[in-house]
Parts: structure tokens; sequence; C-alpha cells
């Protein structure tokens, strides 16, 4: 919403600086975005006197100017053709910065002559495409004026950010009422001159009726006047003026008047050529395809959602939103028809919307038009357009009724104290909403009762009157008080299923993976190379194809990162993310989920060690230490080889306690990495955190107690001889139930296949340490260990001690 | 006789260029027949005075004599270790083994920030689904079915519930307010940061960005109360002690009175400074929870009172660690989370300070 400071004095007597008017309308919630001082740009343009003008002796287009500027002559060369002796112009000396073309001026000899300044166009003040000539100025123009102030351009223009509640600020009237509340001066009557709503004789019944049969709602309220015999020109200057200020073109004194009474006191209103309507005037629904060529000169299909202006021929223009080009006023105009009226926000909005056109009138429609003030803007219209097109007025012509916005609210005047923080007095809150437009009146117990004003339908509980008080008092006068500690020490904040998601994100970093935040949502074709989505978790309306459906898992999303990362010429890459990822649309199909890939050498090329790609036991590694993060008893952890078809099936697994999968890893496919144009091998794994259960209610902070051995550990290597597809972790597991209260640890050294082992089988080397707890063993003890433990791994896995 | 013997022997312990050579003269000196041993098996011969005096003498030089061994054994052995060390020799400048420290993301590592200063006012960090109904993420919300922000151009929408409900990724992480209002009776204080969701993307918009909530319920806390708290955060987070905070009555509708919350800045040159510098920088919503919310959610406005907050995450991120485009939080730029990310161990705590 923008205005100049002399629109909002012509409601607002005030004595007020732009600096306090602008501090003000913040504070008050008309957030002021941008304040224009075209005065400041134009203050070197002065009105100069043309003395002389002559040709160039060296050039036929230019012609060498003896201007006086008020202080003294001053020789200018002008190429403009319409430069002469005795023309008031516009002068800048030199040093001038000129707008239109964002240089500065300089002192210059133009083919041999000195030029000490500019005349200007127009376009060179930024003021217009105006460019055939210099401007020419009145006669009786003071030399030396400043141009800007001549011109009715030392006029700040203010431009407010409306929240969508502020219908009635979209005019100016609106924003001075709210001024004059905050105490920045007194509300003009709207009487007299150019606010004068008074009614207007009307002079027979208007020729031009108008029916509304648009379901219920739809358009309350239409009220309509014929006035004939008018001539259509050029708007006064003062009108056009104000509406260039605010960026308005002006068109037409008929049509410049809408758009002025639009702005002024959010009221919009449509002038019709009325010898161009065919019957009267229906307000109607539309009918599916007709179509309208709108006033912005484009052609509109319409439905049956949306309202339309009719006559018995077909569509005028949209209710509420924009005119049609085959019913505006023209030059040539005599009869018109003047359309008042109200109409639904929604549908309004709904049409806008739809339709993708953006008016002044839809832009206060939508927000709601003063119901109250419908018939005030038809008598201020007629004013103003037989003030200056002249005409015969008709009586009024009213469809439909004023809807009942009359509403009273109960103002507890306590309820400011206890919900703002502030104390204002009873007095003050009454005076706050009087001069607001409500009208406060005391009731029993010292509740206030309090009429609303038809312009803020916006009010509609005791909560929007407080604010109503609490604004206009000022926000800042409210004092801040710090919320009461409900502990004198700082509780967590964090449950524990909460807390561990941070421990596992810290831990997967200190590993060296970096932390991603990736799109929630993905293209369907990556998806379903990591399990088929629900068709309930397609986006019926996705910003692009490629982010079309929620994710089933983080991995796509963290291996395409590498990918990039890779083609940017980073190829060693550790990624993680924790975040959702999505089973089904219900709440609780959203899991939690700890994801990580490696990419490229997990040992890089360096002089110490040879360098390593990265493989399926990085990925383990990660795996078990976010686990183990996240509280999971990662001794007791099974590995199962049943990853799902993303991961490569021979080297990749599954996490379990038991029954329950915990997460996966392994090297991704390669089949998923081409179809992802991502160089292998890559590596991750994903864990749901929540499938690891969360520890006991505690029972208290004290570890279990801690029994130390005074005995010194004994250490044992056997290598086994086993078919090449038994996994490791049997033997292991068959060693540690072979004694479980002496064997304490058992550790995979070494894997063997080559000669002295027969094809098809492989030997596994294991260092397993023994843990006397009463005494020392003794040498028979050791080797009768020795020889259950070699006992048990043969039946479990059919291995032999190696010869 | 002795002192010659002496100046031999003193002269041959020096020669010695090792161990080995040293041990020959202790053995010629000092041995069983050595020539010290031998004047010492002499002494028998004299008489009582004299023996007395010799037998002195003789051990003085057996002293001296031991003494001296020890002394030129330790400088040979500490020779042949200097020789062994220098052969040693490494270039210390070689770079270390590679040992890579990931980093954390902006995101987590400002959530962590703003639960920790939260903490610490006594909320408690509550979640909800990011897939909600639009009974959670609008009506529950008083923004009624009419309201633009619920039109497909901001909202994206899945396929409707079984039960024909709408189903939209929530625009904002108020449906929690709900949430917990509906599950919880006050009084309630929590903040709900997580993922939200507008069908947007250029410049200053991403699909997805990152919200925090706060509410508070209860039967007392006022506009002074938000006030109290919002300065204080804003504070704490920016760590700029006299940060300037302004409240600018707006419209919400969930919220009122609601307001519009301003940090001090200054713009210069493209490049903006937070603090108490004269101009101004919205970073947040907020507002008295409306009567009609507590009342969708079952607790009694007439009775209960509060208010509640929320701002984008990235966008405090960006303000406080000069990230200069939001699009790039979701790049995973290995470049740029090196850059902008935190070391693991910072975890954030206002006992050791918050910002690094």
């Amino acid at each position: 919403m923008k205005f100049t400071l002399s629109w909002l004095k012509d409601h607002l007597e005030t004595d007020a600086g732009v600096d306090r008017l602008t501090a003000s309308l913040t504070a008050l919630g008309l957030e002021v975005e941008r304040i224009t001082d075209r005065a400041k740009a134009l203050a070197p343009f002065t009105v100069a006197h043309v003395l002389k003008a002559e040709r160039h002796p060296n050039a036929d287009k230019l012609q060498v100017c003896t201007v006086d500027t008020g202080h003294g002559p001053v020789q200018v060369v002008c190429g403009a053709p319409n430069a002469r002796t005795g023309l008031k112009v516009v002068f800048a000396p030199v040093g001038t910065h000129i707008p239109g073309s964002d240089l500065v001026l300089k002192k210059g000899v133009i083919r041999g002559v000195d030029s000490d300044g500019m005349l200007v166009s127009e376009r060179e003040l930024g003021l217009s495409d105006e460019h055939t000539g210099i401007i020419e100025l009145p006669d009786d123009a003071p030399v030396g004026a400043s141009f800007a102030r001549l011109r009715g351009l030392d006029d700040p223009v203010i431009e407010i950010g409306l929240t969508p509640d502020r219908a009635d600020c979209a005019g100016v009237r609106g924003i001075a009422r709210d001024l004059a509340a905050a105490g920045l001066g007194r509300l003009k009557p709207l009487t007299g001159g150019h606010l004068d709503q008074a009614p207007v004789t009307g002079y027979g019944p208007s020729p031009i009726g108008v029916d509304i049969v648009a379901p219920a709602g739809a358009c309350p309220l239409f009220v309509g006047r014929t006035i004939r015999g008018v001539r259509n020109g050029e708007s006064p200057r003062w009108l056009q003026d104000k509406l260039r200020a605010v960026g308005l073109r002006p068109i037409s004194a008929l049509v410049d008047v809408t758009n002025y009474l639009t702005l002024d006191v959010a009221r919009p209103l449509h002038v019709f050529d009325a010898d161009t309507l065919a019957g009267g005037i229906v307000v109607r629904l539309a009918q599916a395809d007709e179509t309208l060529k709108a006033l912005n000169g484009k052609e509109y299909r319409l439905d049956e959602a949306m309202t339309v202006i009719a006559d018995h021929d077909g569509v005028l223009g949209l209710a509420g939103v924009i005119g049609g080009e085959a019913s505006g006023c023209t030059e040539e105009t005599v009869n018109v028809f003047i359309e008042c009226a109200l109409f639904d926000p929604v549908r309004t909005a709904a049409t806008g919307r739809k339709l993708g056109i953006d008016s002044d009138a839809r832009y206060r429609f939508e927000r709601g038009v003063d119901p109250g003030a419908v018939f005030a803007g038809l008598e201020r219209v007629t004013r103003l357009i037989l003030e200056m097109c002249g005409g015969t007025p008709s009586e009024r012509v009213v469809a439909g009724a004023e809807p009942d916005w009359r509403r009273t609210l109960t103002l507890r005047p306590a309820r400011v104290h206890h919900l703002g923080g502030v104390d204002v007095p009873v007095a003050e809150q009454e005076r706050i909403l009087t001069a607001l437009g409500f009208a406060p009146g005391l009731g029993v117990d010292g509740l206030l009762s309090v009429g609303v004003p038809s312009w803020r339908g916006d009010v509609e509980g005791e909560a929007d009157l407080v604010e109503e008080v609490l604004r206009v008092h000022g926000y800042d006068n409210i004092p801040a008080v710090p919320i009461a500690r409900p502990h004198a020490v700082t509780r967590p904040a964090l449950s524990p299923r909460q807390r561990r998601a941070g421990q596992v994100r810290r831990v997967l970093a200190g590993r060296g993976l970096d932390e991603a935040v990736t799109w929630s949502f993905l293209s369907s074709a990556v998806a379903g190379l990591f399990g088929e989505p629900s068709s309930a978790l397609r986006l019926v309306n996705p910003i692009s194809t490629d982010l079309d459906v929620m994710r089933p898992s983080l991995l796509p999303n963290l291996i395409q990162a590498a990918g990039r990362n890779a083609d940017r010429g980073w190829p060693d890459v550790g990624l993680f993310e924790v975040g959702p990822a999505y089973r089904d649309a219900t709440p609780d199909g959203q899991d939690l989920v700890a994801a990580g890939i490696r990419a490229g050498a997990m040992v890089p090329r360096h002089w110490a060690a040879a360098t390593r790609p990265v493989d399926v036991f990085d990925a383990k590694a990660d795996a078990l230490a976010a686990l183990e993060a996240a509280g999971a008893p990662v001794g007791s952890l099974q590995v199962t080889t049943d990853a799902p078809v993303w991961y490569h099936p021979g080297r990749s697994g599954v996490l379990r306690l038991g029954a329950i999968a915990l997460g996966r890893f392994g090297e991704l496919h390669p089949g998923v990495l081409d179809r992802l144009g991502v160089k292998g091998p890559v590596v991750g794994f994903e864990l749901v955190l929540d499938a690891v259960a969360l520890p006991k209610k505690k029972a208290g902070t004290a570890r279990p107690y801690l029994k130390l051995s005074p005995l010194q550990p004994i250490r044992r290597d056997f290598a086994f001889v086993v078919d090449q597809g038994v996994e490791a972790d049997r033997l292991v597991r068959a060693v540690r139930g072979a004694d479980k209260a002496l064997v304490r640890d058992v550790a995979v050294f070494d894997r063997y296949q080559g000669p002295g082992v027969e094809a098809g089988r492989k030997s596994l080397a294991l260092a397993v340490t023994l843990q006397p707890q009463e005494r020392t063993l003794t040498d028979a003890e050791i080797e009768s260990v020795a020889a259950k433990i070699v006992a048990a791994v043969a039946k479990a896995t059919g291995a032999v001690l190696r010869g | 006789m002795v002192d010659t013997l002496k100046a031999e022997t003193l002269q041959a312990i020096e020669a010695a260029a090792d161990p080995a050579g040293l041990e020959e003269v202790r053995v010629a000196v000092l041995g069983k027949k050595g020539r010290v041993t031998g004047l010492m098996k002499d002494l028998g011969g004299l008489d009582p005075e004299e023996r007395k005096a010799r037998g002195a003498a003789l051990n003085r030089l057996k002293e001296e004599i031991t003494a001296a061994l020890d002394a030129r054994k330790a400088e040979l052995q500490g020779g042949a270790l200097a020789a062994r060390l220098e052969s040693e020799r490494l270039d210390v400048t070689l770079p270390v083994r590679p040992a890579s420290e990931g980093r954390i993301h902006p995101i987590s590592q400002t959530i962590d920030e703003i639960t920790a200063i939260f903490a610490d006012m006594g909320f408690v960090v509550a979640e909800g689904p990011d897939i909600e109904s639009d009974f959670y993420n609008f009506t529950a919300l008083n923004i009624p079915p009419e309201h633009p922000a619920r039109q497909m151009h901001d909202t994206f929408y899945l396929p409707d519930a079984p039960d024909g409900g709408r189903r939209v990724l929530r625009t904002h992480t108020s449906p929690v307010q709900i949430r917990t209002m509906r599950s919880v009776k006050p009084p309630i204080r929590i903040i709900a940061p997580g993922r939200t969701y507008r069908s947007d993307y250029d410049m200053t918009h991403t699909p997805m960005f990152h919200q925090v909530e706060a509410l508070v319920v209860d039967e007392a806390t006022h506009m002074g109360h938000l006030k109290g708290c919002i300065i204080e955060f804003c504070r704490a987070f920016f760590d700029i002690d006299d940060l300037p905070v302004r409240f600018r009555p707006s419209f919400f509708p969930f919220t009122e009175p609601s307001a519009e919350v301003d940090i001090g800045c200054m713009r210069s040159g493209g490049e903006l400074k937070i603090g108490a510098y004269g101009d101004w920088l919205e970073i947040m919503g907020c507002g008295m929870v409306h009567p009609k919310v507590l009342d969708n959610c079952g607790i009694d406005p007439s009775r209960y009172q509060g208010f509640a907050f929320g701002m984008g995450i990235e966008r405090i991120a960006m303000l406080k660690y000069g990230i200069p485009d939001l699009r790039t939080f979701f790049e995973a730029d290995l470049r740029w989370l090196k850059h902008y990310g935190f070391v693991p161990l910072d975890q954030p705590s206002l006992a050791v300070g918050l910002s690094r």
C-alpha cells in the first residue's frame, strides 16, 4: 500500500514530520517498508529562463542558449528541438547527478563551444520516457525555484506492508485513523471538497437496472447510478499527481476517480460506458467456458465458480477483480453507469488466483470492503464525476441489502493487563477504541461493551480488542519480564530418545563423516531403486519431478551428493545424515534414521601407508559405532546376510538383536550406483534409531560393581581350517561358548587361502584371551581349555586345527 | 711408583676407544693379575707403619681409577647411543598420517544452541510428524479453509487419507503446538524444532527448511513475558548483550495479539551486521495464543493463556554465522560442510559458552 504525505494529510490534520509519522506507522503494525523522497534526487534542478537561443556555429542540430538561472546568465549547449528564446526550462548545473542517465554532469566543450550545465527532459529526470524535447514550464514559473516543489514532487511516497487483517488500511483514510488514534493528529471529517460523500440529488430512475442472481453471499449488495451527458477527458492535475506518485498511470477522469477512491478509502468502483450495455446489469456466476477480454488486454476463460457482472449479451467484468475492455470508458463516452458493490472475499480471491490477476480491486475485496460505506462510496464518486465531467445523475439503483455488520463485544478492562502485561487506564482504553471508530460503553460490572465499526471485520473477540488497545498504546511500552524459571537448576530439555540422536550425530562426525541435511523428498524413479514407496507418499503437487515422493531411505540423496562432490573433483567422500525416512503417510509412518556413506579412498595416497578404497567393513564400523552411541548392546548383535536389494548381495549384512533388525550395511549394488550415475565403490549403512530399545527407566546412576582379577590373562593362538563358506563369526561364537567363565576375548587376526590350505577351504587364526578368576591355571588346565575350544569349534563349524 | 702407575692408568683409560678397550685397561690394573691388585698383595711384606700408609695410598688410587673407569665408560656408552640415534634420524617435516574428522551441519548445531538456551528457561523439546493432516496444520490453528496459505501454490499435498482427510507436508512447526496441547495439560513450555515444507524455490526460498516453534501455556503468562523470553533468547543466541529487540504489531491467525520481532542490525555495501546499529531486521513472528486455538485443543481460554513464536532456523544460522545462501544448506558440498560446519566436540552449552 503506497501513498504520499500530502495524500495522508487530506485525511489527517497533523504537524508531525515524515520521521515521526513513519515511526508511528510501524509501531501501529503498519510496517513502513520504503520511503521515497523524490525531492532529494531532484534538489539541484531549478527553473531557468532561456534568454537567447542561437544556432551552434559548428552543428546544425545544436543550439547555444544563454539562460538565466537566478544566479546570473549561463551558457548551455542544447540539442533539444524545442529549446527556444523565452522558454521556461529545467536547468541542471555542472556537478549534478542526472537520475535518468545515472551520470554526473561535467563542464563541457561541445564542438568548440563551452557548456556550463544542461536543460533536461522528463526522461533525464527519471520521471517518464518523454525525451522528444526538454521540459517546458509555464511562463509564470519563478526563475531559480525548485523544480520538484513546482511539480509537486517534494512529497515523500510512503509504502507500508499491510497484514491481511487490515482491510481498512488498504485505503489512506484507515491509515490516517490509526495515526490519529496514536495521537499524531486529528482525523478530518468526510465532508467538503473531494472528501464529500453527502447524497446527490438524482433526476429520475436509472435507465439501467441491476439484478443479482448469483448465490447468496456472492454479491450481498450492489448499488449503482447512471450519469448522462458526461465529458470524459484528462482528470485534474491534483488527481493525476496523486496517482502518478503512487505509480498509477492517469488514464481519464472517469477511470482516475475510481482508482482514487480505491486507494483513498479502499472502495473499489467500476464505471461502465452505459451505451455499450445491452439491457440491465446481471450479477451471476459465469457459465463454463465463457470468456472475457479484460481491461488489461488479456482474454480469460471463466468457470462456474466465478462471479461476473454481465448484461443481457454476456460478461462485462469479473466481480471484484477486473473490468472488461468492451464496456470500459473511452474519450467518447457520454453516458455512464457506476457500480459500487460488495463481493464475497473468498470467491474474489479464488477467481483472481485461478486466473492469475492481481488488481487493486481484488487486493481490497479479498480482504473485505467496508460493508457500511457502499452508499457513501457511490455518492462520493458521483460528486467527483459531476465535478470533473459534468452530467446528470439518476437516482440510485439498489440490489440486495447491506449485510448486518453490527456487533458488540465485551472487554474486561483488566484483561489488557492480564494478557498484555501493561496497565492502561480504562479511560485511555476507551479513548483508543473510540478514536479507532469503536463505540465503547460502560456495561455492568465495569465491563466495556464495545460496538465494532463496519470497517473492522477482523475484530471478532476480546483478544482483538486487547490488541487494538495495546498496539495504539505501544508494544514498546509493555515492560519485558523474564519468565520464571521452574527450577533453580536447569533440567534436561531432551528426552533420552532425542538425546541419543544427537550423540549418534557427534559420534559419526567424530569418525570423519560430514553431516549433511538433504531433502525429505526425491524423484520417484530414484526412490524406486530403494524400495517402492507407497503411493500415499507421492506428492500431489511436487515442485518438480526430481522431488515428487517422500524418501523411503536416506541413502539415495547421500549417494547422489557423493557423485556431485566427485564431479567437482572431491571423490573421497564420507557423509551422514540423521533424519526422517517415510514408510507411510500416517504420523507413525516416519522413522528417525541415521545413514551414512563412504566413497573413494578410505586411506588416501600417502607416504606412510598404501592407499585403500572404502570397503564394507568401513560401513560396518560406522554402523556399529552409531549403534553403540544409540545405546545398542553392540557385543550381542548378530549379522545376517539378507540386506535389501540396493546392497551388494555378497558384501552386505543386517545387524540384528534377536529378531529385531536395527540396521544394515554394505557395499552399494553396482547396478544401483550405475543408475544413479555414481562411480563405485560406495559403501553405506542405514540404522533405524527407534529400533534400538531405550534403557529401562533408570534405577540409579551407579554402574555395576567392577571386579578386577589380580591374575595375569593368558593368550593362546589357534589356527583353524574350515570350509570357505563358513562365517568367521560362527567360529568366534563357538570359542566364546566353549568356556564362558574363562574366555574373555576372541580376536580374528588372520585369514588365509592359498598354498598349504586345500582348495575350497580357508584358514582362520584366532587369538583367545583367557582370564583366570580364582587362581593361576596349571599347564594341564590350560591344555584342557584349549582342547575344549578346539572341540567346540569343530562341532559348530567342522573346522580342524591347522597342522 | 704409585704416581707413575696412576698417570699411566689414567692415560690408558682416556685412550680407550670403546667399552672393550676400557675393560682391558680395567683388567690390567684392577683384575686378579692387575697391577694395583699385585701391589695390594705385596702389602703383607711391609712393616705395620709402612703398610698402613701404603695401603691408604693404594686404596685412594683404586678409588680414583674406578671413578675414572666409570666416567669413561659412561662417556663411551653415551657416544654409542648418540651415534645410534643419529642413524635413526627421520624427516619430521613429513605430513602426519591422514585422519579426518567430520563436521556437524550448521542446522544441527543451531538447533542444539537454541535448545541449550530454552532449556535454561524451562522448555522441553517436542516433536511432531512431517506429514500432517490439514486439521493440525491449518484448521486447529484458526487458519480457515479459504486462507491463501492453504492453496496449492504454497502447500505440498499428499493423497487424501483413507478416511478422506487431506494430508499435507507441514508448512510450519505450529502443528506441534496443537499436538502438545491436545496431549499434555498446562502448564506447558515446549520448543519444537523441525523440518517444514513450502512449495517455493528461488534465491531465498527452498522447498524444505527448518523452523523452531515455542509455546508457553499457563494461567499468568502475558506479553511482557513474551517480550522478556524473546529478548533473552536473541541476546544469548547472537551473543550480543545489548542487542536491540523490537516488537511490532502484526497478524497471524493463531495468535492475538500478534507481533513481529526485529533485531538491530546494520546494512552496508551488501554486508549485514547484527547489533545496536540503528537499523532493523525481522527475525520471527510471535503472539499470545489465540483463544480459538486453545479452545480447539480443549484448553479453557478463560483460564489459560500463553504465548507462541516461530522462526526460521536457517535464517538465524545465516545471520549468526554469515552464511550467504540458503540453498547451499542442502547441497552436501564437502567444501561448504567443512567450512561452515562445527567440530563434533563443540556441543553447545551455556556453561562453557554457546558460540564458536
